[in-house]
């Protein structure tokens, strides 16, 4: 599902290498983590995987499709068939909780009955169905993590990318999002997620992908985190 | 692209003109006054070139022909002038015409008694003549030196200091309106795009939250373009309004109250005047909101 193969990156400012040789394959209804210190180069592995950034060198597929040949035109196409969940939510604060779903949807153009039967069904796997008319700034940090979610699922992505989806959550509202992420890989969905919440990481006995100053130090099945600072 | 986006596209257009008023007013103001001022100058060069044109059919060349020269000849001289592209008119003076015409001048009230004082002796008898006028003043130079060429013509009689003035003036007064319209133009599309920028700035967010689940580049700018096209409507019509207003008044004001100004000038009717006036406004106000709007989003919305 995704493959990184000898992916080299340096920013253009910057004398060393952000991601320096990594290779790694991640298959089709995968659970992995993928943790590292901050300048580990995580960001730089999630900006690469969306195609918001171009690596200097190496090759990168997702989903069958090879970035190096992918045309700018085609990128919301693939952008579409991965849900993104963020550290910081990311929601619309103008908008009600049932507008910042349905907005996934309008913005790949879904036919509005669509829209109406879709999103009160996503609110209600997370949890949230009696919350609809409320805004961001009503709802606690899980309950808006969950809405991205919803937002992030809606358009059944093959892929699901949460990056430091319990930073700013507490221990109880985490593993609230977490058993959330397991259900949907359950269902088939291809979970990543960047962390470096050791707790849930140890607890969870996934796949753990370790990177460390831009180099792949470890790739475990049902691995801890691997704490060496 | 679907209806339903095309309707959510209309409505975060209209959303973001609300959300950032005050620049959307400016950016309207700006456009209003510079249509406003473009109406105002196509009105007047519409007069001018109208009264230009009475003027023009003033200024007429005359030719004159050889002694002694056939009605066959002269008829011939007429066909070559006819078939001149740049000719208005032309008529034919004959030698009597021209004498009796000479005559009522000279003489006033007494020229029936000079007229017959003269019986069967035309003083004038070699002074038949073509009276031309042209449609366009600028050929005028070039236009006598091919009258003057031609066989069985003595004397080119044109006043060219006129034509030349008229020419002259006429250039001016349009190459005045188009510098004075184009700086306009140019200070609306600013305008209009710095109004969309500050809608991408305060949208920077849900610009890049679109960007990230997948929209495309169409349907992130569509929205702004409905703004720059909004604003850039409206634009056009309030000065088109204005411009109807002010000029129906006025003319109707000059005819009422002053008698002179309609006998020197040549005003050209309200209905006239807008069947152009409105399309073109309307585009250019479009056209303004479009470029506007297209360069500000090229420039900042880069995926």
């Amino acid at each position: 599902m995704i493959s990184f193969e000898h992916v080299k990156m340096k920013y253009p400012a910057s004398k060393t290498y952000a991601l320096n040789d990594v290779s790694f394959e991640i298959e089709e209804g995968e659970f992995v983590f993928i943790v590292g210190t901050s300048g580990s180069g995580k960001t730089t592995l999630i900006k690469l995987l969306l195609k918001e950034l171009e690596p200097t060198s190496g090759k990168i597929k997702v989903a069958d499709v090879d970035y190096g040949k992918l045309k700018r035109k085609h990128i919301p196409k693939l952008r579409r068939r991965i849900g993104t969940v963020f550290q910081n939510f990311r929601l619309l604060k103008d908008r009600t909780v049932y507008e910042n779903v349905a907005f996934a949807q309008r913005v790949v153009e879904t036919p509005t009955r669509y829209i109406r039967r879709q999103v009160p069904a996503m609110l209600t796997l997370v949890g949230l169905a009696d919350k609809y008319k409320a805004y961001p700034r009503q709802l606690s940090g899980g309950e808006q993590q969950r809405v991205a979610l919803a937002r992030a699922l809606v358009n059944k992505p093959e892929i699901l990318l949460a990056d430091e989806p319990t930073g700013n959550l507490d221990p109880k509202n985490s593993w609230e999002i977490m058993r959330l992420l397991e259900e949907v890989n359950k269902k088939g969905t291809t979970v990543v997620v960047v962390t470096h919440n050791k707790e849930i990481v140890d607890t969870m006995k996934k796949r753990v992908i370790t990177l460390k100053k831009g180099e792949l130090i470890s790739d475990e099945q049902k691995g801890g985190y691997i704490d060496e600072d | 692209m679907r209806i339903s986006s095309l309707l959510y596209s209309i409505r975060q257009g209209l959303k973001n003109i609300k959300r950032n008023m005050l620049f959307s007013l400016a950016s309207i103001g700006t456009i209003v006054s510079c249509l406003f001022l473009f109406g105002i100058i196509y009105c007047v060069v519409v007069n001018f070139q109208s009264s230009m044109d009475e003027l023009q059919n003033t200024v007429v060349i005359s030719v004159f022909f050889d002694e002694g020269i056939s009605d066959d000849n002269i008829a011939l001289i007429g066909e070559q002038i006819r078939v001149r592209e740049e000719v208005n008119t032309v008529g034919f003076i004959s030698a009597d015409e021209a004498w009796e015409r000479y005559a009522k001048e000279r003489y006033k009230d007494d020229y029936e008694a000079a007229m017959e004082s003269f019986a069967g002796d035309n003083p004038l008898k070699n002074s038949a003549s073509y009276e031309i006028t042209l449609k366009d003043l600028d050929k005028h130079g070039e236009f006598v030196k091919f009258l003057e060429g031609l066989h069985g013509v003595r004397k080119v009689q044109s006043s060219e200091a006129t034509a030349d003035g008229i020419d002259t003036l006429s250039n001016i007064v349009g190459i005045a309106s188009i510098g004075i319209v184009g700086i306009l133009l140019l200070v609306s599309i600013f305008l209009i795009s710095n109004t969309i920028m500050i809608g991408i700035t305060v949208r920077k967010e849900e610009i890049a939250v679109m960007k990230l689940i997948g929209a495309t580049n169409f349907f992130v700018r569509a929205p702004f373009i409905v703004e720059g096209v909004v604003i850039g409507l409206i634009g056009s019509s309030v000065p088109l309004l204005l411009v109807y207003l002010v000029y129906d008044n006025i003319l109707q004001y000059l005819v009422d109250k002053v008698t002179i100004v309609q006998s020197l000038f040549a005003f050209v009717p309200v209905g006239e005047l807008f069947s152009i006036l409105v399309p073109v406004s309307i585009a250019i106000g479009i056209g303004l909101g479009l470029i506007g709007s297209i360069i500000t989003t090229r420039k900042h919305l880069k995926v």
